[in-house]
């Protein structure tokens, strides 16, 4: 790990391997959509209806995990101080607030037809409700503290806390009376979702976490780069002549 | 085609939830793009104003 905390020799590889993993993500993305629109058969009990599942769960799913990747990041920082591990959580912010808020959306789009409701002040929906105040929360707080390593402190702080939520919503469904289902495909006894079903929802996650980790690398090099930026303004960085 | 357009009677429910999600991403992915070229760019120029000044 050690050998990436320098951030120029960090930019260097994230400049490298961009370009494959736009590649990738265009690639798993358009070929989920195919499966999923094309492929995939029609549910026997929701019809077409089921089709949303192909963009609702993939976007949950990165909800949770963008959001656990920012609470570890923050404890790294806390812990070894790396000086990446903030730019990484602070990087990933908007990304995880734009999959917990198309979570939101299309769920509501499938709840209509389904239960014939939009929205419900259920355990899952509330608690992803709240993961979406979070993110919106962890976002502010980076803006509105000017002084660098405060806000850094305080944004950890609430990524940490934050956390709770995580396993709260993973595990509403199971602990509270709720309308929304059960899980079908991480489960202790293996998915219960048909394979033709699983397919394209899998090739959709996957392009979501490609998508996910190519814009993270580039969102971080802008930090990067806006970090440097004030060093150089504060006349900090020796340049190179 | 008209049938599949029609998502058997979801369409209302299905295409906004598939064109969200698309104009959703693309729209983070040009942002990011666009933030990162600026941000590089800046660090650029004022690398060479310092340097000049020295």
């Amino acid at each position: 790990m050690q050998q990436f905390a320098n951030p120029q020799r960090f930019v260097r590889i994230a400049k490298m391997l961009t370009p494959w993993l736009l590649g990738a993500t265009a690639l798993l993305l358009v070929t989920g959509l195919y499966l999923a629109l094309f492929v995939a058969p029609p549910d026997y009990q929701q019809g077409d209806a089921a089709r949303i599942m192909y963009v609702h769960v993939p976007a949950a799913w990165m909800s949770l995990f963008i959001y656990a990747c920012m609470a570890v990041s923050s404890a790294v920082a806390f812990i070894w101080k790396h000086p990446l591990a903030d730019v990484a959580a602070k990087a990933s912010a908007p990304i995880g607030c734009v999959f917990t808020a198309l979570a939101l959306i299309t769920g509501s789009l499938w709840g209509q037809p389904m239960w014939g409701t939009w929205w419900v002040w259920d355990a899952r929906l509330t608690s992803v409700l709240i993961l979406f105040f979070l993110y919106l929360g962890y976002i502010v707080l980076w803006s509105v503290i000017d002084e660098p390593t405060r806000a850094a402190r305080a944004a950890r702080i609430l990524a940490l806390v934050g956390a709770i939520n995580i396993p709260i919503i993973k595990f509403s469904v199971d602990w509270w009376n709720t309308l929304h289902q059960g899980s079908s495909v991480f489960r202790m006894d293996g998915p219960t979702i048909t394979s033709s079903m699983l397919a394209p929802l899998l090739v959709m996650a996957a392009g979501y976490n490609v998508f996910y980790v190519t814009f993270l690398l580039i969102r971080m090099r802008t930090e990067v780069s806006q970090r440097r930026l004030r060093t150089i303004r504060l006349g900090l960085e020796p340049v190179p002549a | 085609m008209n049938e599949f357009f029609a998502m058997g009677g979801y369409a209302a429910y299905v295409w906004p939830a598939y064109g969200v999600s698309i104009v959703a991403l693309i729209a983070v992915a040009i942002v990011s793009w666009r933030e990162m070229k600026r941000a590089e760019r800046l660090v650029d120029l004022s690398q060479k104003a310092e340097a000049s000044r020295r």
